[in-house]
């Protein structure tokens, strides 16, 4: 059993997902190799080299993977593929983008988002926004998978010293480009990934008194949600938006201010650790999932909080 | 411009899903059923394109038993011309689906393919993905917006921490994500339209596809229920409990 990687990074250093990526791998068993496919990206290949778990690091420094396109990495993960049992990408925009195109270049098919390998062909999955679990074994000779960080502690990013071996790329498929990036500004963290996510719902009443959340957010550290009620009446954009049709988020803090506590809603931040829910409606649905529930008037407890934090 | 339509008929996104007591999967008897809601946006992305005057038709399909008919009705109220529906039944990976939507598409030479990014049931996020590769052609995958140029797609993706922006050579395949619009509910006139417009029925065997799974679902469970939380008195209380007890702040 041998296994491969496909590193997420930004040329520079490692992103945090491919530690926990690495971590599902080892528990396969067998050899574990990282693919680093970028541009003047040696340093993300060394710092790749000293996690702890990775046995060899396959280093492609090309201009065709600066800025990691589907058409381009999928090829040159299919070119490589043959050597191994199993081929992981973290289930993040990055891995999911690339690693189906990568399956069906192999005629594999892809088992998305495990959350645990329960043996080298049987994995859990969340299937319904995470409403069930689903057990898949899958009868492909390279098992294809995406890997959810959040289900896996991440390996330690150094230990280890694994030897970097430099590839040839695989070309540029030549149908795509690049034109540009906007990466969003703001300090607060990325929802998928903030280990705090403050949320606000109809319950805020108007754009402005989001201010509100993000008052407390921003004591926290927070990141800043929405449910889709509060999207949809136009308080804030769609990309706040966390539920089953919006972000899945699974923070160690999540705190639902104003919130009801729609079946969709609720799909999309169960895996959370803890779950606050503040609400002036004691019958509201979102109780019955809180760890901590306080019954009050937001527009009180807000302003407090945040003079308290 | 030709474009095809790629809609999947899911559990609708309001139903509390129940997993079935001998853990085969869910219960899907009687339960209120509708078309993927990003495959809605996919539809109302190419109804607009068709109002702009950038498309001049939409072919929407769609693949599984008779009633996927109704979803691709509704994909014809909105604003498609015509349907196909790929007759079969059980269960269908994302793999087969890609398989015969390659098929379909060296049939109907379509200028681009456009779907949702992800069904809501199996949360796969892998066909348009997969069709990419099989037709050997560019993907534009979690679109937030589309802009058709000179034989060219210009997409911007929505990408963890923000956006980005890729060119693609027509033909290609484009996945829809929340951002990119917001779909119309269908009038009455038109759905009454859309009864008349053809849906043209194939079987995989027709397009030569084999659609055999290579997953073997052995069970399907509820997730670990959350034990019951407690009611605190006020803001103080609160941040102790986060503090002290949860020790999450």
């Amino acid at each position: 059993m041998a296994v491969l990687v496909l590193a997420e990074h930004d040329h520079a250093t490692v992103h945090p997902a491919t530690l926990h990526t690495i971590t599902a791998a080892a528990q396969l068993g067998g050899e574990v190799t990282v693919l680093l496919a970028g541009e003047n990206c040696g340093a993300a290949a060394t710092a790749a080299a000293k996690i702890t778990g990775v046995a060899k690091v396959l280093c492609a420094d090309n201009a065709a993977y600066g800025h990691h396109l589907a058409e381009n990495v999928a090829w040159l993960v299919k070119t490589l593929a043959g050597e191994y049992s199993h081929i992981l990408a973290p289930a993040t925009t990055f891995g999911k983008n690339i690693m189906p195109r990568a399956a069906a270049l192999l005629d594999m098919a892809q088992i998305s988002d495990i959350i645990a390998v329960e043996g080298p062909d049987t994995f859990r999955r969340p299937i319904y926004a995470g409403n069930a679990i689903a057990t898949v074994r899958s009868s492909d000779p390279i098992k294809v998978i995406t890997v959810r960080g959040t289900a896996f502690e991440a390996t330690a990013a150094e230990g280890g010293s694994a030897a970097v071996e430099t590839i040839e790329g695989a070309g540029d498929a030549g149908y795509s480009g690049f034109v540009g990036q906007e990466l969003s500004k703001s300090d607060r963290p990325e929802l998928t990934s903030a280990q705090v996510v403050v949320s606000g719902g109809r319950g805020l009443q108007s754009p402005e008194n989001f201010k509100l959340i993000e008052a407390v957010a921003d004591k926290l550290g927070a990141a800043v949600g929405a449910s889709r009620a509060a999207v949809d009446s136009g308080f804030v954009p769609n990309d706040f938006q966390v539920g089953q049709t919006g972000k899945i988020v699974a923070p160690d803090l999540y705190m639902a201010v104003g919130i009801s506590g729609a079946i969709q809603h609720l799909a999309g931040i169960k895996d959370s650790k803890v779950i606050v829910a503040i609400n002036k409606d004691e019958e509201a649905p979102i109780f019955q999932v809180a760890d901590y529930g306080l019954v009050a008037d937001l527009f009180e407890v807000l302003p407090e909080m945040t003079e308290k934090l | 411009m030709k474009i095809l339509v790629a809609v999947k008929r899911v559990i609708d996104f309001n139903v509390k899903v129940r997993v079935k007591a001998d853990q085969t999967g869910v219960e899907t008897t009687n339960v209120k059923m509708s078309m993927n809601p990003f495959d809605e946006i996919a539809v109302e992305e190419a109804v607009r394109l068709k109002e702009a005057g950038t498309v001049s038709e939409i072919v929407v399909v769609s693949a599984g038993g008779p009633q996927v008919q109704e979803t691709i009705r509704t994909a014809m109220a909105m604003g498609a011309d015509r349907g196909i529906h790929i007759n079969c039944e059980g269960e269908l990976e994302p793999l087969a689906v890609a398989k015969l939507l390659k098929a379909l598409m060296d049939r109907e030479s379509p200028d681009f393919v456009i779907m949702g990014k992800q069904a809501i049931d199996d949360d796969c996020n892998q066909t348009g993905q997969m069709l990419g590769a099989l037709a050997n052609r560019p993907q534009g995958t979690f679109a937030s917006k589309l802009v058709l140029s000179d034989g060219k797609a210009e997409v911007t993706r929505e990408i963890d921490g923000g956006l980005e922006t890729v060119s693609l050579d027509l033909p290609a395949v484009i996945s829809a994500d929340l951002r990119l619009n917001e779909p119309r509910y269908a009038s009455l006139p038109n759905i009454m339209k859309a009864k008349k417009k053809p849906i043209e029925q194939v079987t995989p065997e027709e397009l030569g596809v084999d659609v055999t799974p290579r997953l073997e679902t052995l069970k399907v469970e509820e997730p670990p229920v959350r034990a019951a939380g407690i009611i605190v008195a006020d803001v103080d209380e609160l941040l102790d409990k986060l503090q002290n007890e949860a020790k999450v702040i």
